[in-house]
C-alpha cells in the first residue's frame, strides 16, 4: 500500500550518500545571491553544482557563491563546466577536489559551443582518469544508450543524460532513449540539461529516473523562487506518478461508467 | 622575478613560496585551489612550495554554475 510516509521514505543513493530531494540545483545565473538561496530552499534541493574559475584578481571581494549556500542541508557538486578537452576537465575537477569541498565531480566535456552537448570521447576518457583518482563521478552525457553502458563500465557513480542542450529549455527531446538508458543503468541516472519548465521535470521524472539536474529554468525565471517551488513539486507529481503506476495508452477510448444497465440501447446493438 | 599568475604576469620577491604569494594576493581562507605549472599544489605543502621565474600558476575557487 502506496501512501505519502512511504512516498516521502523514497530516497536514493549516489555512491553510498542518500537524497531524499531528487532535483540537483546549479548556483549560476540567478539574479543576485539572496534569491538563489530562497530559491534553493523553495526547490528542497540537496546538492547544488559550482563552477571552478579563477579567483579574481583585481581586488574586488565580496560575498561568495558558497556564502549564500547551506552546507549542512545542501552538498557541493563541483563541475567542469566550459571544459572542451579531456585534460582540461580533469585538471578542473582536480582543482576542484582541493579547494576542499567535495570529492565528487560533475563531469562535463563539451563537444562544441552552439550546441553545448558532450563530447562522447573526450567524456568517457576523461572519466576514466577521474575514477582512477577516486573521484565520485557523475558525468553529463548525451542521451546515447551504448554511451551510457561504457561511462557505467569506466565506473562513474551516475549518468545524466541531457534532456536537450543546456539551457536550451527543450525538455526531454527523446524519452525512449532515456527510457533506454534506464532499463540497463545500474547506477542512477539524472536528467541534466534542457529543462525549460516544470512539466519537462514531470515528464522526464515519469520515465522512472533518479533524479534531474536543472539550473537555468530556475535562475532565469521572471520569479526563480516561485519556479523553484514549482519544480519542487513537479519533481515529487512525476516520482509519485512513475511509483504509482500509469494506465497504458490506447489509441482507443475506453468508458469510465458500467456500459450495463444504460436506460438506451447501444448504438450498433444487434436488437436495437 | 616574473611569474604568470591567472593568464598575467607578475612581479614577485625571490624566494616566494605559493604561501607567500596568496597572502601577497590578498587571498585567504577556504575553497582556493593552486596549481602550479598544470600541477596541483595541496594546500600542506603552499608554505614549502617554492615559485621560480617563469612559473605559470592557476589560483581558483568556486562560482556560481551549473
Amino acid at each position: 500500500m502506496s501512501s505519502d510516509a512511504e512516498n516521502h521514505q523514497d530516497t536514493f543513493e549516489i555512491a553510498g550518500r542518500t537524497f531524499t530531494s531528487r532535483l540537483v540545483l546549479g548556483t549560476g545565473k540567478y539574479p543576485d545571491l539572496k534569491t538563489m538561496r530562497t530559491a534553493h530552499v523553495a526547490s528542497g534541493t540537496e546538492m547544488v553544482t559550482v563552477a571552478v574559475r579563477r579567483v579574481d584578481l583585481t581586488g574586488a571581494s565580496g560575498p561568495t557563491v558558497l556564502d549564500y549556500i547551506d552546507r549542512e542541508a545542501i552538498a557541493i557538486l563541483p563541475n567542469t563546466a566550459g571544459c572542451f578537452t579531456a585534460d582540461d576537465a580533469v585538471r578542473t575537477a582536480r582543482l576542484g577536489r582541493e579547494a576542499g569541498l567535495s570529492d565528487w565531480c560533475k563531469l562535463e566535456v563539451l563537444g562544441d559551443e552552439q550546441t553545448l552537448l558532450p563530447d562522447p570521447v573526450a567524456t568517457l576518457e576523461a572519466a576514466k582518469q577521474l575514477v582512477a583518482e577516486d573521484f565520485i563521478v557523475l558525468v553529463y552525457t548525451n542521451d546515447d544508450p551504448i554511451m551510457a553502458l561504457r561511462l557505467e563500465e569506466a565506473g562513474v557513480a551516475a549518468v545524466m543524460p541531457a534532456g536537450s542542450p543546456i539551457g536550451s529549455g527543450q525538455g526531454v527531446l527523446n524519452p525512449s532513449n532515456i527510457r533506454l538508458i534506464l532499463e540497463r543503468a545500474k547506477v542512477p541516472v539524472i536528467v541534466d540539461a534542457g529543462v525549460g519548465t516544470a512539466s519537462d521535470v514531470t515528464l522526464a521524472m515519469e520515465l522512472g529516473i533518479a533524479g534531474v539536474l536543472l539550473n537555468t529554468a530556475v535562475a532565469c525565471a521572471q520569479d526563480p523562487v516561485a519556479m523553484a517551488e514549482a519544480m519542487r513539486d513537479a519533481c515529487r507529481a512525476g516520482r509519485y506518478a512513475w511509483r504509482a503506476g500509469r494506465i497504458p495508452r490506447r489509441l482507443y477510448g475506453s468508458a469510465s461508467s458500467p456500459l450495463e444497465g444504460h436506460i438506451v440501447e447501444r448504438l450498433g446493438d444487434s436488437n436495437a | 622575478m616574473i611569474v604568470v599568475v591567472n593568464g598575467k604576469e607578475r612581479t614577485v620577491k625571490s624566494g616566494c613560496t605559493v604561501e607567500k604569494l596568496l597572502q601577497s594576493l590578498d587571498i585567504r581562507g577556504n575553497a582556493v585551489a593552486v596549481e602550479l605549472n598544470r600541477e596541483v599544489i595541496p594546500r600542506a605543502e603552499h608554505a614549502v612550495q617554492p615559485v621560480r621565474e617563469g612559473d605559470t600558476l592557476e589560483i581558483v575557487t568556486f562560482v556560481g554554475g551549473g
